[in-house]
């Protein structure tokens, strides 16, 4: 008994380990996506270490603001969400502290857990009572449900062709070699996913929701010193467990620590040039966009994992 | 309206005994009377004292990660603020020093007042610098923020900004070119790495004389006497 306690234990400390080496890791993207841009506006840019700075920064801040429950509460359930779908998805198969706690159905969790954070979100910054914080919250809602919808597609016939519900069978599924890779076995969900995950990271022509110059930084306006570095924190543990998620999903896991990270970097790094060369949408053309070409990309993907069943069978 | 007419802002109310002199380079919390009341900047009414050694370690890592990320809030009161410009720019990018606009007060830490200040302007100035959360600092842009510049007999501008809020860093020229300005920004950030930019402190142990200041050339007041 108090052998499996000890391991117990140990493996909880394994994934907390796990969960600040996300945390670290998320926080250093962000460092090295400021410095692509910056490259790529033909600036110096900042140090990789900025948002280390920045945080670190806002953790020495204090307010005594008062403001209700739920603003508190909003940046602990954004970063709780993040956490959460970290700990599902198995980031390194078979790996203490990496492999997640998959299980059969854990997509369906981790899609609802991906709307949570959003909502405390919304709740929180529906508190603080910034017109502009409402206004983006309206929009971010908007976006997540046109881009759920081909997620989902796409999700549907991946789901439907490798005949379970679990992540870690998804990535069982995908072993041996590129050619297995879903993105390639069945390249109109593998698009409709791509396009989608442009909407679930945020960056530029998706950016409504933050939307700089337009709505000062939306939902965050009123959020300051320790809340706001949490809320940082969250989204680079979110930024990294969504880029792992669409891994798992598409390009077939991660074996070894060194993989997982360079495919989450490459991962982050399409959404981030495509927002490079695209300028921001408004609101209504964003959910238009996600209901017309990756809507039906993500049917036609239905259509030829069914066809790509039968041929089988 | 003129200046001279108005009351100075005295060095310090009253003498503070030389120890809390000694710890106000490493405690950014003002050790003033006013540390129970202050709405905005505090560390917490029952700190534990640590250990000198400690505190001066902690303060060397808060004020390096301070003076390293500034947040700058994008308000530009006057005409200087075109030179702010093209400091985001690819020739200056202020983004090298870990600089940023921020949009909104609550996230800014440093108030750059982009040239002269009308008395409208002052007035959401004014503002703006109090809901700032704590470590905060104002840097004057311009001559027409240290003595009026060409507005100095205008009727509906201020003179001297350092009478109604604590300036830090003066940018001197009539318009400081963006080279200028950086070297502002880097006094600023030698002077927040040594602990002496203290002007948030200043501002509220001196608050009532400052809010006298601020009253008398302000004449529709209609707000609260700190806006947080």
């Amino acid at each position: 008994m108090q052998a499996v306690l000890n391991l117990d234990i140990g493996y909880l400390g394994l994934c907390a380990l796990s969960v600040i080496g996300a945390i670290a890791y998320g926080l250093l993207i962000g460092g090295i996506i400021r410095k692509v841009m910056a490259r790529i506006q033909s600036r110096i840019g900042p140090p990789v270490w900025q948002p280390y700075l920045d945080v670190a920064k806002l953790f020495f801040q204090r307010t005594s603001i008062r403001h209700g429950m739920m603003f508190y509460l909003a940046p602990v359930f954004r970063t709780v969400g993040g956490i959460g779908i970290y700990l599902l998805i198995p980031i390194v198969a078979g790996m203490p502290g990496l492999a997640g706690f998959s299980f059969n159905g854990d997509v369906l969790l981790v899609i609802y857990f991906m709307f949570f954070g959003c909502l405390g979100m919304a709740l929180g910054a529906g508190e603080s009572g910034h017109p502009h914080a409402i206004i983006a919250v309206s929009r971010g809602l908007s976006q997540m449900s046109s881009y759920e919808l081909p997620f989902s597609l796409a999700l549907i016939a991946l789901v439907a062709q490798v005949g379970t519900f679990s992540i870690g069978g998804i990535i069982e599924a995908q072993a041996g070699g590129i050619g297995n890779w879903y993105l390639f076995m069945n390249p109109l969900a593998g698009i409709a996913g791509l396009l989608s995950f442009l909407g679930m990271q945020m960056y530029s022509p998706f950016n409504i929701v933050l939307a700089p110059q337009e709505i000062p930084i939306g939902p965050p306006t009123e959020y300051n010193s320790t809340f706001l570095g949490l809320m940082m924190s969250g989204r680079a543990i979110f930024g990294v467990a969504k880029s792992a998620l669409f891994m798992n999903l598409f390009l077939g896991g991660a074996t070894s620590i060194p993989e997982a990270m360079i495919k989450i970097f490459v991962v982050y790094m399409w959404a981030v040039f495509v927002g490079a060369v695209f300028p921001r949408f408004r609101a209504e053309q964003s959910v238009r966009f996600f209901l017309r070409w990756p809507t039906w990309f993500g049917l036609a993907g239905i259509a030829l994992a069914m066809l790509m069943k039968h041929l089988a069978s | 309206m003129k200046d001279e007419k108005i009351r100075r802002v005295p060095e310090r109310i009253e003498p503070a005994p030389p120890d809390v002199l000694k710890d106000r380079a490493y405690d950014p919390v003002p050790a003033s009377p006013r540390r129970e009341v202050d709405p905005y900047c505090y560390l917490g009414a029952t700190e534990v004292q640590q250990p000198l050694a400690y505190r001066e370690a902690l303060a060397t890592i808060r004020n390096w990660c301070r003076a390293n990320s500034l947040w700058v809030m994008a308000y530009g009161t006057g005409c200087g603020a075109i030179e702010l410009r093209p400091l985001m720019t690819s020739r200056f990018d202020m983004a090298r020093f870990g600089m940023a606009p921020r949009p909104t007060p609550r996230q800014s830490n440093v108030l750059i007042i982009g040239g002269y200040l009308s008395l409208k302007t002052l007035k959401r100035v004014i503002r703006a610098y109090e809901q700032m959360p704590a470590p905060k600092w104002v840097v004057g842009l311009g001559s027409c923020t240290i003595n009026g510049g060409m507005y100095w007999d205008s009727y509906y501008t201020i003179n001297k900004l350092d009478l109604y809020l604590p300036v830090d860093v003066y940018i001197s020229g009539c318009m400081p070119r963006p080279e200028a300005l950086i070297a502002g920004f880097q006094e600023l950030m030698k002077k927040i790495k040594q602990g002496e930019a203290n002007g948030w402190n200043e501002y509220l142990e001196n608050i009532d004389d400052y809010k006298i200041n601020q009253k008398r050339v302000i004449g529709d007041w209609r707000m609260p006497d700190y806006n947080w």
